[in-house]
């Protein structure tokens, strides 16, 4: 059953960053999973030290406001400044996160926010914080709760969000011409991105968090050329990276979380080959053609 | 309708990071004609062509569309970008992108009519792209992939088509299709402003010219614009281009050719 609970969360957490990461891939913007994943330390600790609880809510508002922030200060910095996208990316997560290292260090010497969870996670943990569900009969892990939670709205945003994200993602300045606001389709997926991200920090930690957004939906894009197909092979390759990962983890007695980015990684590199072998003998039908 | 003013542009100052691209442009557009948008590179034809879509801010200066602010009747603009401008690796469609034209704030949530399938299929048959409708565009050629930008801009079904520079990179048939479906756009009343660069087939291709090099030199029926003076006005300083200059203008004197002889050497921009 444990080991079931620590699949099952981290294959909800993998889909989730499956379907946000397909976009962002497709926006060219994997990098700013990186960056919100950083940016929303301060708002973390700021809404720690503004409400003094660690209720995860209260957190999790803090955090999405610094994930929003960031996006915002990238635009501005890109858009207006004329900044290249990169440099505007690297500047302003690494400064939101310096002020958050700052605060952490200087005001809240008392809180036990740990680096190792925050980097690296607590999927291990997952079936230890349960709750239960009438009268102790039924009970679920918290992480799977709000990671199945989670997944059902990422999954309902992009099916009824489809053809707004597919058409900003093509060509934002022809979805613009014809009067869609391209900048409030921006913030809305970027604050979906940044609710994810929050969420999904403790239980796969930041690093692996951005791995998750990149490495499924890089490899599905590798495999086809149809949007839709591209998220349904993101889905699979996201669940089988987390119960392959999950063995590999047991089989070693190595980190969890590690494990399923490295079969990820792994399924990346079959696809590489794959593709490869394919635009080969493509290639080679087409001289034989002629 | 022909011959009210379609588009209005007073005074139009833009700029790129405090540099002047358009430098109070004021023109009047006439509906039914086929416009060129012409000047050498970096005289602001994209930019204009961007300002009339509201793509970027203005430093001053207006437009006005049927004596109409944009928002009031975007729906009787397209706006076809530069091919180059997005990545066609992207997993779409051909049909995927043409049904993009159907796309409006207010649909974007719901699925599309069968009426605007129908439109779509129309405007695929239109260009000659129907038989590739379910093709990935990742798989077609430049002169395809211009051919599917135009079905997306007619399946919107406007009366002012803004397009830029739809004929760079584009093979000889589909330059020749293009224009006929635009000749065909301008016969039905509806007005076509082109971005071009390429002054031997302008004279040709349009009736109507605008003619920029940041400030506007001219802008009138192509007769009155296209002399000597005013392209000396825009292009001058440019060496290289002086030769060729006379070479067309030499041309433009002797205007006693056969009405259906195309000038085809040298496709343009190659």
């Amino acid at each position: 059953m444990e080991a079931f609970f620590i699949i099952a969360t981290g294959a909800l957490v993998a889909m989730t960053c499956a379907l946000l990461g397909s976009f962002l891939l497709l926006r060219k913007m994997a990098m700013l999973g990186d960056a919100i994943s950083h940016a929303v330390l301060p708002g973390i600790v700021l809404a720690f030290m503004i409400s003094g609880s660690r209720d995860n809510f209260i957190m999790l508002i803090g955090a999405s406001l610094a994930g929003l922030l960031v996006t915002l200060l990238i635009e501005l910095l890109h858009k207006k400044i004329h900044l290249q996208e990169d440099a505007s990316i690297g500047i302003s997560f690494t400064w939101l996160f310096a002020i958050g290292v700052i605060l952490i260090s200087a005001y809240t010497e008392q809180v036990d926010l740990d680096q190792d969870c925050v980097l690296y996670g607590e999927i291990a943990y997952v079936p230890f914080d349960l709750i239960y569900f009438s009268g102790g009969q039924l009970f679920f892990p918290r992480a799977t709760i709000i990671s199945g939670l989670l997944f059902l709205l990422t999954l309902g945003f992009v099916l009824v969000a489809y053809k707004g994200l597919k058409i900003t993602s093509f060509n934002s300045d022809y979805a613009k011409s014809l009067g869609i606001s391209t900048l409030a389709w921006h913030l809305v997926f970027m604050s979906m991105v940044s609710v994810t991200t929050v969420l999904s920090f403790e239980i796969v930690g930041a690093i692996l968090i951005v791995a998750l957004l990149v490495v499924p939906p890089a490899t599905a894009y590798l495999l086809t050329k149809r949007l839709k197909q591209m998220l349904v092979l993101a889905l699979i390759f996201a669940v089988l990276s987390a119960i392959g990962g999950y063995y590999l983890a047991v089989f070693l007695d190595a980190s969890i979380a590690g494990a399923m980015v490295s079969f990820a990684g792994f399924f990346f590199l079959l696809a590489l080959i794959f593709s490869r072998l394919r635009a080969r003998s493509l290639k080679v039908d087409a001289y034989l053609k002629e | 309708m022909k011959n009210q003013t379609a588009l209005e542009v007073h005074n139009l100052t833009a700029s790129y990071q405090r540099k002047p691209v358009l430098w109070e442009i004021d023109f009047k557009v006439p509906s039914g004609h086929l416009i060129g948008i012409l000047g050498p590179n970096g005289s602001g034809k994209t930019t204009l062509l961007r300002n009339i879509m509201n793509l970027m801010e203005a430093d001053s200066g207006y437009v006005k569309i049927f004596g109409k602010d944009l928002d009031e009747v975007r729906s009787r603009l397209s706006y076809v970008p530069q091919r180059e401008s997005v990545d066609w690796n992207f997993p779409a469609s051909v049909r995927e992108v043409v049904e993009m034209g159907r796309y409006r704030p207010g649909n974007l949530l719901r699925r599309l009519k069968s009426s605007d399938k129908q439109k779509v299929k129309a405007s695929l048959e239109k260009v000659g792209m129907l038989a590739y409708a379910d093709r990935q565009i990742s798989e077609l050629s430049g002169g395809q992939q211009q051919r599917v930008f135009i079905a997306r801009s007619l399946a919107q079904e406007a009366d002012i088509y803004l397009m830029d520079e739809p004929f760079v990179g584009v093979d000889a048939a589909t330059e020749e299709a293009i224009l006929s479906i635009l000749s065909g756009l301008r016969d039905e009343g509806k007005t076509v402003l082109i971005v071009h660069h390429d002054l031997q087939s302008a004279y040709q291709y349009f009736d109507w010219m605008i003619l920029l090099n940041t400030r506007l030199i001219a802008a009138g029926p192509k007769e009155a614009v296209f002399n000597s003076t005013h392209l000396r006005e825009a292009y001058g300083g440019k060496l290289n281009l002086l030769s060729k200059l006379g070479e067309i203008i030499a041309r433009e004197q002797f205007p006693l050719r056969e009405p259906d002889f195309k000038e085809k050497e040298g496709s343009g921009d190659e």
